[in-house]
């Protein structure tokens, strides 16, 4: 099946095969990455924008590296240097950028749903690299691509979430990608940062760590933000890692090989204990080097690519 | 003015509980009986065979936005939109810019109605200075200048003290209190429904327990001081069960349901698409259907639009960003009859009676009813008739509308205020 799609907006709307085929080309990539030369042409002449206007790092890294890797031009805008601090609109921003004679534009924005707007207004293609706490597609994709790296096949897996799921786009994207692929979801948290809305999702929500915990494979732990404790989200940092913090003794409580994720930014200590972290059941840097690989199959695919052809663009 | 020959329609009127095929005559800006033979002869006649003729609608929730934002509607314009919705009253909301605290204001809103609008319109005042919720407003000047209720709407007073001193003082004069029931501190940044669909769509939550309480805060405030609250646009399942229970405690307190939260659910924002957002936000099925049974036994005494206009430019926006509110003037009734009469068997003359007699009623209006020296305010509609909505080509200065481009059942054909037709065949002409 050839792709089709020029937007990549959020991973609920893609389908299992979408799916199978940017791992595919993400795995094609992956293998670039690995020589002394690490740049492929598949993109030389286009130029991306990555509109970055809510901070992060990661994931503008890894999206200014992919682009490179794939010999593509990048400019990057962030919300405090664009004229969105002048009160331009998103639509008026946008549509400057597609005058310049961008190709692509990859957008963070802190709105819900603005990656979807954007697209309805524009010609070129839109990557969503996280919108509110919607979805954050290639952060689904790139930790999906890396559990099948340890586990093979997710059909029937134990998946764990543990942390502030409210507000998770990573949260949201990874239940799409894993229930579509056919792993057996849990959250788990505290019953304000874990509601019971989430069932509706296909996942089975927990507010005890240590059944959730039993015999899975993966647990992904989510960043807890300070600024919830000051809302009234939990009492304190101190009680959240007490009944939440993923530590020695509960990592015993998790299948033997289970591996243990992070989106980043890490709280050492609070969400995760240091040994843990770095320990070697730890995958959170080969999420961020699988990162690139993921956001090149993207960029490539929703420009024109074709799966197949990746080999035949070195 | 020549006189009004109304023929052959079908005439309901239910404050006089008529509803018959026949004539409707009007003189001197008021309904009569009969006309004279050499009065029939000079009188305008306008066959209505096929048509239902009411009284002209009453809406005692539109929000004009005059004065101080006019790029979004003025009082002419709002209330051709009124017009062309069958409307002949309506009562605008205070949150203008500035907002209609003071004398002064009030008088400025009059003065422009009497310049410009082509129906009626009465103002409100506002309960707190500023709508900021923190000292009373002056309502006896206010009322003395003319308003005709108080209300923060946009806005809830949060203070259950100055509510319950709010009511109070208003009991004085007998002016009901509207009240846009909605607790601010659990909808810090809310922008949709709190459930499963804005899980989905990462939007944050305004939970049905927001209005639930102020609903409650408000029947037991009405039960305690004696005044009477008007609770706006009910869109929580519970909030119906509590005004059900406080009516039937005999507790003064009244409430309305919009056109949209009866006809639709957030289950339509899935594109986030802003002309689908406003406040309170659409809710879940089951609260829909429970608004509509509310309806239906008089748990929720009428219908009213919160027509709240903004520009396209305004709407058009991230979905977080962008203003709270849709159009309703011109879609009403349409709307009203397709999910009342159609969907849920609700009689047509009782769905009439929610949109004249009894929101007339709740702010005292001499209006609502065909009744013989009655104000000649009248509605001619053909219920059947389909019609595309071109939200664009309508008579509000804004657009923004969920039935927008949408094939609507039921069509306005001519409005009638004090025996002047105001609207006809797609027209204002006066």
């Amino acid at each position: 099946m050839p792709w089709t799609r020029r937007h990549l907006l959020t991973i609920e709307e893609l389908s299992v095969e979408e799916i199978h085929q940017i791992h595919a080309t993400a795995s094609a990539f992956k293998k670039i990455l690995g020589r002394s030369v690490k740049k492929v042409p598949a993109l030389r002449g286009k130029t991306i924008v990555n509109l970055f206007l809510e901070p992060s790092t990661r994931t503008r890294m890894a999206f200014d590296m992919a682009a490179k890797r794939l010999s593509a031009d990048v400019i990057s805008l962030d919300g405090n240097s664009s004229s969105t601090t002048k009160g331009e609109t998103l639509r008026d921003t946008a549509q400057n950028i597609e005058a310049l004679q961008a190709d692509m534009i990859v957008i963070r924005h802190s709105a819900a749903g603005s990656p979807l707007y954007l697209s309805n207004i524009l010609g070129i293609p839109v990557i969503n690299a996280g919108d509110g706490a919607h979805e954050h597609p290639t952060q689904g994709l790139l930790d999906t691509f890396t559990m099948r790296e340890h586990l093979g096949s997710l059909k029937g897996r134990k998946v764990v979430i543990l942390g502030d799921i409210l507000f998770s786009r990573v949260a949201r994207s990874n239940i799409h990608a894993l229930t579509k692929l056919g792993a057996n979801v849990t959250i788990v948290g505290p019953s304000t940062l874990v509601p019971g809305w989430f069932n509706a999702l296909g996942v089975t929500v927990s507010h005890d760590l240590r059944s959730a915990l039993a015999d899975a494979e993966v647990v992904m732990l989510l960043r807890i933000q300070h600024e919830r404790q000051t809302s009234g989200m939990f009492p304190s940092l101190g009680e959240y890692t007490s009944l939440f913090g993923l530590n020695k003794t509960r990592a015993g409580w998790l299948d033997p090989k289970a591996i243990i994720m992070h989106p980043g930014p890490i709280n050492r200590g609070v969400e995760i204990d240091s040994e843990l972290a770095d320990g070697n059941r730890s995958v959170i840097l080969e999420q961020v080097t699988n990162g690139i690989a993921i956001r090149m199959a993207v960029l490539y695919l929703c420009a024109g690519g074709q799966p197949e052809q990746v080999v035949s663009t070195e | 003015m020549p006189s009004l020959w109304i023929s052959n329609a079908r005439i309901i009127d239910p404050a006089g509980k008529r509803d018959e095929v026949g004539d409707l005559f009007m003189a001197n800006g008021r309904i009569v009986s009969s006309l004279s033979a050499a009065d029939k002869k000079k009188a305008k006649k306008i066959d209505a065979t096929g048509l239902v003729a009411c009284p002209g609608l009453v809406d005692i929730h539109v929000h004009l936005r005059e004065p101080g934002q006019t790029h979004k509607e003025t009082i002419e314009t709002g209330a051709r939109a009124a017009a062309a919705g069958g409307f002949t009253s309506v009562v605008c909301m205070p949150n203008t810019a500035p907002v209609a605290d003071t004398a002064g204001t009030i008088q400025q809103i009059k003065d422009s109605i009497a310049r410009t609008a082509c129906i009626k319109i009465y103002p409100t005042g506002c309960i707190t200075v500023g709508m900021k919720g923190q000292a009373l407003a002056p309502i006896g000047s206010l009322k003395r200048a003319g308003v005709i209720a108080i209300t923060d709407d946009g806005d809830c007073v949060q203070s259950n003290e100055l509510m319950r001193r709010a009511c109070e003082y208003a009991r004085m004069f007998d002016l009901p209190i509207m009240d846009h029931c909605q607790d601010h501190s659990m909808t810090v940044g809310a922008v949709m429904n709190e459930g499963t669909v804005s899980t989905r769509l990462g939007l944050r939550g305004w939970p049905n327990a927001a209005e639930d309480l102020i609903v409650a805060r408000n029947a037991i405030l009405s039960e305690y001081t004696g005044a009477h609250i008007h609770l706006q646009h009910i869109s929580s399942k519970f909030s119906v069960e509590i005004i059900r229970r406080a009516k039937k405690r005999g507790v003064r307190i009244t409430a309305e349901a919009t056109p949209h939260h009866i006809a639709l659910t957030d289950e339509a924002l899935g594109t986030y698409d802003t002309n689908f957002k406003m406040n309170p936000p659409l809710r879940t099925e089951e609260d829909r259907l429970e608004i509509i049974a509310g309806l239906r036994d008089g748990t929720l005494d009428i219908l009213a639009t919160d027509h709240a206009p903004h520009t396209d430019y305004e709407k058009d926006k991230e979905f977080d960003y962008a203003p709270n509110g849709i159009l309703g003037l011109e879609t009403a009734l349409a709307v009203s009859l397709d999910v009342l009469v159609r969907q849920n068997k609700f009689k047509l003359a009782y769905v009439i009676d929610l949109l004249t007699r009894r929101p007339a009623q709740i702010v005292k209006l001499d209006a609502g009813t065909l009744a013989a020296g009655a104000a000649a305010d009248v509605c001619l509609f053909d219920p059947e008739e389909k019609w595309v909505y071109d939200a664009k080509a309508g008579f509000s200065k804004s657009s923004n509308s969920p039935w927008h481009g949408q094939t609507l059942r039921g069509r306005v054909k001519t409005t009638i205020v004090d025996g002047r037709v105001v609207f006809a065949d797609g027209r204002i002409t006066r």
